[in-house]
């Protein structure tokens, strides 16, 4: 039981951790990605179609499916549909200087639409009597698990029993916290965060930066989109079912308190609660309702308690949601 | 700044922006609607592309779809145009105080929610004790004031801890979605529909049941107008959105404008989810709203927080919403080619502020690029 709720938080926190990890790198740069539920919508769907397409391509069997091409090619869909809908945000953010919160917010509408849009256009071309697509011959590529987590019992199926998105997740995290903090490019990019100004004067692209870290963290965002069909859906994807996560990783960055690293415990907290009304004993269905909002009242908590204690390395870029102009002071 | 220019000289960059203040406001507008009419035109070049219909035949399926007749019964679709506005509009005109301060309030969803299930509670509880002038004042104020201080929560921390109130306020969607959906649970009964209470509506007004709404968005689209151009409060707002430490320098309590602006915000949000509840559907659930507070976050830049802007944007908005989900519905599209157009035009329009505010300019040329 208790190890089965564990399997399920962590299957939930996962496309919120790579939700959160490329918002984070998003706004080191001093973007509020606004945008960041659409773009997974966007990743997610792009997945899909290139999944859909090689399926089709290989006439549905699954014996003639090469295994590194059916992970391959909805991986790289994903990474390069997510990157285009960064592309577009950065454009109108840091090169025409656009509101990041209306441009994020249209690119949210834009990118759900275009999932809906596509999904109920592939539906519609797959003749199935379910509102959905469902692509489990690549799920089943995609969750290969490790052979032998089943001899290990209840540390196996804690630790060593999911997919690799889920261990490319923890990776990706860890190595963004890595780079954040131990090496020069980081560092770089915490300047242009906090002080954008300051670091133009040093000599940094500021520009460029803005536009890697806003592509990268929409990249990774993707990523989470792709893991919520091919793993926890299963390969269905059907219209809308991806939800308000986009908006809860959003609100894992505050909780993590900008960390990848925490965000990782954070992810995992998060689909723990996400998921606590299910195994809670003798919750009528209403109180189930009301146990869902756990997530967001947690982290309105840890932001008023953070802004509270105003701790230095505790709080936002300084510079985020601000538009650079480098002559204007 | 200056003085890393003077050294960067000899290797100029090809081109630079510069920031311009000087453009007459009537050839911003012209820029301004010349991307709208371009953006709709490319939308609906796309959308030829996918019905394999003419341009003028979208165009008119977009226009019978906001003008013309519903198939079944009387209603003129004109009317829904109408209320699509009034709603879209009050909700905007609710976030722009707010906006004006620098205040982000993404909250408008919740605080619409918040202020249609006060609403719904009266309907549901008091319908059968109190008479109807009594209860429909009863629902009026309670919706205003349960909008007011959803409004009010994130505002009091922003004040006092300066809290990010742009994330505060999301959180607080989510939570009145869930209150919504348990309440909904528990009137409807697991079934998770409430049926239609006809105690405590708003009055029809001459057979027209979106009449009413209409009025009051445009009342309220009025006094919006003058309260934030000439009084005292809206110059404050103005004050306080442009730097606070002026405002603090001159005499304004900024914690007080803050809180005080929030929580007209959220009243007026909480009106928007009466109209919807009362006024419109007589019932809620947890996409009674529909995702219009997001949308009127837009509109409400894109006007300028000028009301009688914004009654132009909504007005594009809600063209583009209704005549690309009629074309979606005649040519057998997916319902979200809505979503895409909106989504597309918005864009484009923030994009073409940049065109307004800033002139780009090549090297060892002072003359301006065309926009």
């Amino acid at each position: 039981m208790i190890v089965q709720f564990i399997c399920r938080a962590i299957l939930l926190g996962v496309p919120l951790l790579y939700g959160s990890t490329g918002e984070i790198v998003t706004e080191k740069s001093g973007h509020l990605n606004l945008g960041i539920p659409g773009i997974m919508y966007v990743g997610a769907i792009s997945g899909v179609i290139g999944s859909f397409l090689y399926e089709n391509a290989c006439g549905n069997s699954l014996d003639s499916m090469n295994g590194v091409l059916a992970v391959l090619i909805p991986l790289l869909c994903a990474v390069l549909g997510s990157t285009l809908m960064g592309l577009i945000y950065s454009f109108l953010t840091a090169t025409l200087r656009a509101n990041q919160n209306v441009t994020g917010l249209a690119i949210t509408t834009f990118g759900i639409g275009l999932g809906n849009f596509f999904g109920g256009s592939l539906i519609k071309l797959t003749d199935s009597e379910m509102p959905s697509i469902a692509l489990t011959k690549t799920s089943s590529f995609f969750s290969v698990k490790l052979p032998f987590a089943d001899d290990l019992g209840a540390f196996g199926e804690i630790f060593l029993s999911h997919d690799f998105l889920t261990y490319l997740a923890i990776i990706i995290a860890l190595v963004v916290a890595f780079v954040l903090n131990r090496t020069r490019v980081g560092l770089n990019l915490r300047a242009v965060g906090e002080n954008p100004a300051t670091a133009d004067a040093a000599g940094i692209n500021v520009i460029k930066y803005k536009y890697v870290a806003t592509c990268l963290g929409s990249a990774i965002a993707g990523l989470g989109g792709l893991q919520y069909v091919m793993s926890y859906a299963n390969g269905v994807w059907s219209n809308n079912a991806f939800g308000d996560r986009g908006w809860m990783a959003i609100a894992l960055v505050i909780f993590a308190l900008w960390k990848p690293s925490t965000a990782i415990v954070g992810s995992f907290i998060f689909g723990a609660l996400c998921n606590a009304n299910n195994y809670v004993q003798g919750l009528g269905a209403e109180t189930q309702e009301l146990f869902k909002m756990l997530p967001y009242v947690v982290t309105i908590i840890v932001l008023v308690i953070t802004s509270m204690r105003k701790k230095r390395e505790h709080q936002p870029p300084a510079s985020l949601g601000l538009s650079y102009f480098r002559e204007e002071r | 700044m200056d003085n890393t220019k003077a050294v960067k000289h000899h290797h100029e960059p090809l081109v630079h922006i510069v920031k311009r203040d000087d453009m007459p406001s009537w050839k911003a507008w012209l820029i301004r609607i010349a991307t709208i009419v371009i953006s709709i035109f490319l939308m609906g070049c796309l959308s030829t592309m996918l019905t394999e219909k003419s341009l003028f035949e979208t165009f008119e399926m977009m226009f019978r779809g906001v003008f013309g007749r519903i198939e079944s019964g009387s209603t003129v679709m004109l009317w829904k145009y109408l209320q699509e506005i009034a709603i879209l509009l009050c909700l905007a005109l609710a976030l722009t105080p707010a906006f004006k301060m620098k205040f982000w309030n993404c909250g408008a969803e919740g605080q619409a929610l918040m202020g249609g299930l006060a609403a719904m509670m009266c309907m549901i509880n008091l319908g059968q004790t109190l008479s109807y002038p009594v209860l429909l004042a009863v629902v009026i104020i309670t919706s205003i004031l349960a909008g007011a201080v959803w409004g009010l929560i994130p505002a009091i921390f922003k004040a006092l801890f300066n809290t990010n109130e742009t994330l505060f306020t999301l959180m607080m969607n989510y939570i009145a979605t869930q209150i919504i959906a348990y309440y909904v649970y528990i009137v409807g009964g697991g079934s998770n529909i409430i049926q239609p209470v006809a105690e405590g509506n708003l009055p029809v007004i001459g057979n027209n049941r979106y009449l009413i709404n209409i009025i009051i968005v445009a009342v309220i689209c009025i006094f919006m107008y003058i309260y934030l151009k000439y009084s005292k409060h809206g110059y404050e707002i103005s004050v306080v959105g442009e730097s606070q430490n002026t405002a603090r320098y001159i005499g304004i309590n900024v914690k007080k404008v803050i809180i005080r602006t929030m929580v007209i915000s959220g009243a007026l949000c909480g009106v928007a989810g009466m109209l919807l509840v009362a006024g419109t559907d007589h019932s809620i659930n947890t996409n009674t709203v529909g995702g219009q507070g997001f949308t009127a976050i837009m509109v409400s830049w894109l006007g300028q927080f000028n009301p009688f802007i914004m009654v132009l944007m909504t007005g594009v908005i809600c063209f583009l919403r209704l005549g690309a989900s009629k074309v979606a519905d005649t040519c057998m599209l997916n319902a979200s080619f809505a979503d895409i157009v909106v989504g597309v035009v918005i864009l484009c329009v923030v994009g073409c502020e940049f065109f307004i505010r800033y002139s780009v300019k090549f090297r060892h040329s002072k003359k301006e690029v065309k926009e």
